[in-house]
C-alpha cells in the first residue's frame, strides 16, 4: 500500500503522520526549521517563500492555541491565511466532511491545516482533495500531531544533541494522547534506545510494547536516569469516564514534582505540549524551574511549521 | 568551446587590491552561501575586516521555489551585526543571472535599510537577466550558456574553478 | 417446466455427494439425481459442463433494508444480489425500522418476498420488543407468522435476567435464540479491535474479552434453561475455544463467523480504510487463523455473508464516524471458494457451511438436492476469477473491503424452486 502522504515522485505530499517517515525526512525538516529559527529572531520575520499561497486552517475541533501558531507560521512564509472554525454538533448534521473540503478548495486553496477530534479525518481529506493541494494533519483525535511530534524532536534536538544516547520518558494519558504516538514515532526512527511511557494501566493503550516503548506503572521507576521528561497535559472528562479516581490521587502519583525529577539525570529538560493543568501533571515549582524548556517549545514550534510548510509547498 | 579557466587565487588577489581602498572601521563584507562564503571568508581575513563576516543563504528567497521547491539542504543565515545605516560589500563567487543577487539583496533589507551594498564576485559570466552589475570584479568570462561555473574548495583550503555540464 | 441440467459436477454435501451427475427438475422439485427418470422431456436443457452444480446457497444473515432503510436498499435491489450470487435461501435479521416484533411485520416481508419470487426469505424475529430489551415478544404468534428463530440483533442485551426469562421462553416452544455476543458496556464507542492496530491509529477499541464474557454468560443461562442458542458472528480465537468445548459438555450450540473475518485481520484496516469498519470489529491474525480452523473442524457450524448495504456517503467520513458493514450476498460464494482452496478443503466439505448446516440451523428443509424435495440449485464456475466491482455488484451496497480484488466463483444459474431466477447470460 502506497504511503498516501508521499506524491509519485516519492516527495512529501502531506504530512499526516510521523509514522512511516524514514528518517532523512525527519532530519530535513528540523534541518529546515534551524534555519527558521534565524528568521524567527530577526526583525523582519517574515520571508517570502508562500507569497500568494493561500493557507486554510480548517479546525472542526477547538484550539486557538494551535491554530494561531500555525496561523504566526503561514504569515511568516508570506501566506495568507484563512481561518475556520467549523463547529461539529453531533446532533445537526451539516454539510459533510468531504463537502466542506470541496467548497474550500474550489476557493483556490493551496493548503489545508486541519484539526478535527477523529481519528484518521486528514487522511480521508488528503485521500480526496486535488493532486496540488496539500494536507498538514494540527491533531486528529488520539491518532495523531505530527509537527507537535517534530517540534518535540526539534527541542529535545537542540538540548541533548544525540538521539541516539537518550532516555525519554512520557508520563500521563497516553491512552488518549495523539502527541504522545507521534513522539514515540519520531523517537524510535531518530534511534532512541530507550523510550517510556508511564502512567496508571487505565491510561496505557494495549499493545504499547509494539510501539517500541517500555511501559512502567510506577513514576519513580520510569523516571530513574531519564535525560527527557514529557508531561502530558490530564484532560479532565478522564476522571468521569471511570478511568481515573480524582486529579488529587493523579497528581500524588504520576504528577512531575522537585523530588520526583531529582530521579532523572540531573541535566534532564522537562517538556510539555502546553496547556498546563499545574498542580494536575506538573507542579509550579518545576514548570517554571531551569529543567523547563516549554516556552522553547512553543518557539520552535513555529519554525518547525514554517519548515514543513514550506517543504510541502515545494514539492 | 571550453573556455581557459584563470586561477581564482590569483582573481582573489586581484579583488583583495580593489577593495583594500575601500575598506573602513565600518564596513561588513557578507557571503552568499555556498562558494560566496569560501571567497568572503579569504576576503575578510586578507582585508583584515573588523566587523565579523555576515552569511546568507538564499534558499528563502529565490524566485524559482514554484518550480523546484525548497533546496535539500538550507544553512541558517547569519548576519552578526547591524544592518542600518551599514555600507556593505555583498560577495558571490560567480555572476550571471544576477537572480541570486537580487534574492540577497532582499533577504538583506528583511534585517535592515542599509546605507549601500555593492557587489564583489570572483567571475562575471555576463548572461544577466536582470539589471545588477558588480563594482569588483575578478575576471569577465565567456562561459557556454548550458555549462555552469562553479567555485570548488579542496582539503587545503585552495580555491579551484569547475566548468560543469 | 421440466429442467435437465446436464454435465455438471453435482455436488451436495447434504448427500455426501461429489460427482459427475446430471439433475432432472420437474414441478418445482427434484425429479432425480444422476438417471433420468422415465419418461423425462426436458423443456430446458441447461449444459453445466465444467460447472459445479450444488444446493442454492443459504445465508444465515442478509440485511435487506426494509422496511426502514430503502434509502440504502431495498427488497428488490437485495434479492436480484442474493440470486446473482446463488442464495436461494436467507435469513434476516429483526433491526428494521420498525424492529420485526410484530406478526403482521414479518407477514408483510414474506409476502413482500414472495412476490418478488427471487428466493426463500426467513425472518429471524425480535426477542424483545423494540429490540429495547425489557419485554418479551410474542415469539409463539411471530412463529406462526413465518419467524424460525428470535435474536437480539446487534443490539446488546445486559439484563441477564431478561436474558435467563427469554431463553426460558423460547426453550418452551423449542425456538432457537440468536444472539450476538458483546458485552455493550466492554463494546461502547469501540470501532476497531482493541490491540496494537488501534493503538497506533488512535481508534476506540473492544476488547477480544467483550465477546468471550458475552459467550460466558450465554453458555451459563444454556446449562440453565436447556435452550438452543445460535451464536451470531464469532471473531476471536478463545470464542471459538468456548464453543468448543460447550459443545463437548452437550450444549445445543451452534455459532456462525461473518465472511470477511474468515479473511481479514486488522492489519486491513491500513490507513483507516472504512471499508473495514465491520461488526463484530476485524481482530488479530491469530483470531482469524483461529477462526479459519474452527470453520474447517466444525466448531464453527456456517459462513454467513452478514451482508450489510451501506451508502457510500456514510463510508465516506472519518473511521469512527463511518457506518459499520459491507456488502456481502454476492460475495459469499467466492469467499467461501477462497477459503477452501487457500486450506485445502475439499469442496464438498466447503460447501456444507453455505448450504446444509444453516439449513439445520435454520430448521428448515433446504441446502440438499433430493428425490422430491424443493429444486433451489446454484451452478457455478469453480474456475473463473471475477474482479469485484461497483458496476458488477448487484446489490446497492458497494461497500466491501474487496474492491479491485480478483475472486473465485462465477454464479452462471440459480434455481428457486425449479425456475431459473438467474441466468449469467441474461444478467
Amino acid at each position: 500500500m502506497r504511503n498516501p502522504q508521499l506524491n509519485d515522485k516519492g516527495e512529501l505530499q502531506h504530512l499526516l503522520t510521523i509514522e512511516g517517515l524514514p528518517r532523512e525526512t525527519l532530519t530535513h525538516i528540523l534541518d529546515t526549521a534551524t534555519s527558521f529559527v534565524g528568521v524567527t529572531a530577526r526583525e523582519v520575520k517574515k520571508v517570502p517563500l508562500l507569497r500568494g499561497k493561500s493557507v486554510f486552517n480548517l479546525f472542526f475541533e477547538n484550539s486557538t492555541r494551535t491554530r494561531t501558531t500555525f496561523e504566526i507560521a503561514a504569515k511568516r512564509l508570506s501566506a495568507d491565511v484563512i481561518n475556520l472554525n467549523i463547529a461539529v454538533s453531533s446532533h445537526t448534521k451539516g454539510e459533510t466532511l468531504l463537502d466542506t473540503v470541496d467548497n474550500l478548495s474550489a476557493m483556490h486553496a493551496d493548503m489545508f491545516v486541519v484539526r478535527h477530534a477523529e481519528s484518521g479525518a486528514p487522511h480521508l481529506i488528503a485521500s480526496h482533495v486535488a493532486s496540488h493541494l496539500h494536507v498538514v494533519n494540527a491533531g486528529d483525535g488520539r491518532h495523531a500531531h505530527p509537527t507537535q511530534g517534530l517540534l518535540d524532536l526539534y527541542t529535545i534536538r537542540h538540548y541533548k544533541k544525540d538521539f541516539t544516547r537518550l532516555s525519554v520518558a512520557i508520563v500521563g494519558d497516553i491512552l488518549h494522547s495523539r502527541v504522545a504516538r507521534s513522539l514515540i514515532h519520531a523517537l524510535t526512527v531518530m534511534g532512541t534506545p530507550d523510550v517510556r511511557v508511564i502512567g496508571p494501566m487505565t491510561l496505557i493503550p494495549a499493545g504499547a510494547e509494539k510501539l517500541g516503548v517500555k511501559v512502567f506503572y510506577d513514576l519513580e521507576q520510569g523516571l530513574r536516569d531519564v535525560d527527557v521528561v514529557v508531561m502530558l497535559r490530564l484532560q479532565s472528562e478522564r476522571m468521569r469516564g471511570a478511568l481515573l479516581p480524582s486529579a488529587q490521587e493523579f497528581f500524588k502519583y504520576y504528577g512531575l514534582t522537585p523530588e520526583k525529577l531529582a530521579l532523572a539525570k540531573p541535566d534532564a529538560i522537562v517538556m510539555h505540549p502546553g496547556p498546563l493543568n499545574r498542580g494536575v501533571e506538573i507542579d509550579s515549582a518545576v514548570a517554571d524551574g531551569s529543567h523547563a524548556v516549554i516556552l522553547s517549545q512553543v518557539t520552535f514550534g513555529i519554525a518547525v511549521r514554517m519548515a514543513v510548510m514550506s517543504i510541502l509547498a515545494g514539492n | 568551446m571550453t573556455p581557459v579557466l584563470p586561477d581564482p587565487e590569483a582573481l582573489c588577489a586581484e579583488l583583495v587590491l580593489q577593495l583594500k581602498p575601500q575598506v573602513t572601521a565600518d564596513t561588513a563584507l557578507v557571503g552568499i552561501h555556498t562558494g560566496g562564503v569560501w571567497l568572503a571568508e579569504r576576503l575578510h581575513a586578507a582585508l583584515g575586516i573588523a566587523l565579523p563576516l555576515g552569511v546568507l543563504d538564499i534558499s528563502f528567497y529565490r524566485d524559482d521555489f514554484d518550480k523546484t521547491g525548497l533546496h535539500p539542504q538550507i544553512k541558517p543565515s547569519q548576519i552578526p551585526f547591524e544592518v542600518n545605516g551599514r555600507h556593505i560589500v555583498l560577495v558571490d563567487d560567480v555572476l550571471y543571472t544576477g537572480r541570486t543577487v537580487r534574492g540577497a539583496m532582499n533577504e538583506l533589507f528583511d534585517y535592515g535599510r542599509p546605507a549601500s551594498i555593492s557587489l564583489a564576485v570572483l567571475i562575471d559570466r555576463g548572461g544577466r537577466e536582470l539589471p545588477v552589475a558588480a563594482e569588483y570584479v575578478g575576471a569577465r568570462l565567456e562561459v557556454p550558456s548550458g555549462r555552469m561555473l562553479v567555485l570548488d574548495r579542496d582539503e587545503n583550503g585552495k580555491l579551484r574553478l569547475k566548468l560543469d555540464a | 417446466m421440466k429442467i435437465h441440467i446436464k454435465n455438471g459436477r453435482l455436488i451436495d454435501p447434504g448427500n455426501n455427494l461429489d460427482a459427475q451427475a446430471d439433475l432432472f427438475i420437474a414441478a418445482g422439485k427434484v425429479a432425480a439425481v444422476g438417471k433420468a427418470p422415465a419418461g423425462f422431456n426436458a423443456n430446458r436443457v441447461i449444459d453445466a459442463t465444467g460447472l459445479v452444480v450444488c444446493p442454492g446457497l443459504i445465508d444465515l444473515a442478509a440485511r435487506l433494508r426494509e422496511p426502514g432503510y430503502e434509502y440504502k436498499a431495498t427488497l428488490e435491489s437485495e434479492m436480484l444480489a442474493a440470486a446473482a450470487g446463488g442464495v436461494t435461501s436467507l435469513a434476516c435479521p429483526p433491526d428494521t425500522e420498525p424492529v420485526l416484533d410484530e406478526p403482521g411485520l414479518v407477514e408483510m416481508l414474506k409476502h413482500r418476498a414472495k412476490t418478488l419470487n427471487l428466493a426463500h426469505v426467513y425472518p429471524i424475529g425480535a426477542l424483545t420488543v423494540k429490540l429495547a430489551g425489557e419485554q418479551l415478544t410474542e415469539m409463539a404468534e411471530l412463529r406462526d407468522a413465518g419467524c424460525v428463530g428470535f435474536s437480539h440483533a446487534d443490539v446488546p442485551l445486559q439484563d441477564s435476567q431478561v436474558l435467563w426469562r427469554a431463553l426460558q421462553y423460547a426453550a418452551t416452544f423449542d425456538f432457537r435464540v440468536w444472539l450476538r455476543p458483546q458485552d455493550g458496556y466492554l463494546a461502547k464507542d469501540g470501532v476497531a479491535h482493541d490491540g496494537e492496530v488501534a493503538t497506533r491509529l488512535g481508534l476506540a477499541g473492544i476488547p477480544a474479552f467483550a465477546e468471550t464474557i458475552a459467550i460466558a454468560t450465554i453458555v451459563e443461562t444454556m446449562r440453565a434453561t436447556g435452550a438452543r442458542v445460535h451464536l451470531c458472528r464469532l471473531s476471536t480465537r478463545d470464542g471459538v475455544n468456548m464453543v468448543r468445548a460447550a459443545k463437548r459438555d452437550g450444549l445445543p450450540i451452534s455459532c456462525d463467523i461473518g465472511i470477511h473475518h474468515a479473511h481479514l485481520s486488522e492489519m486491513d484496516l491500513g490507513y483507516f480504510d472504512s471499508h473495514c469498519h465491520l461488526q463484530p470489529p476485524l481482530r488479530s491474525a491469530r483470531d482469524r487463523d483461529a477462526l479459519r480452523e474452527g470453520l474447517k473442524d466444525g466448531t464453527i457450524d456456517a459462513l454467513c455473508s452478514d451482508h450489510t448495504p451501506v451508502d457510500e456517503d456514510s463510508k465516506l467520513l472519518p473511521f469512527a464516524e463511518s457506518e459499520a458493514g459491507a456488502t456481502g450476498l454476492e460475495l459469499l460464494l467466492p469467499l467461501t471458494l477462497k477459503w477452501a482452496l487457500e486450506m485445502k478443503i475439499p469442496l464438498v466439505q466447503a460447501l456444507a457451511r453455505i448450504t446444509k448446516e444453516p439449513a439445520r440451523i435454520l430448521g428448515v428443509d433446504a441446502g440438499h438436492l433430493s428425490e422430491g424435495h424443493n429444486a433451489d440449485v446454484c451452478v457455478f464456475d469453480a474456475e473463473h476469477y471475477g474482479k469485484v466491482s461497483v458496476a458488477a455488484l448487484k446489490s446497492q451496497g458497494k461497500n466491501t473491503p474487496f474492491l479491485g480484488i480478483e475472486l473465485p466463483g462465477k454464479v452462471c444459474y440459480t434455481l428457486l424452486q425449479g425456475q431459473v431466477v438467474y441466468d449469467v447470460g441474461n444478467a
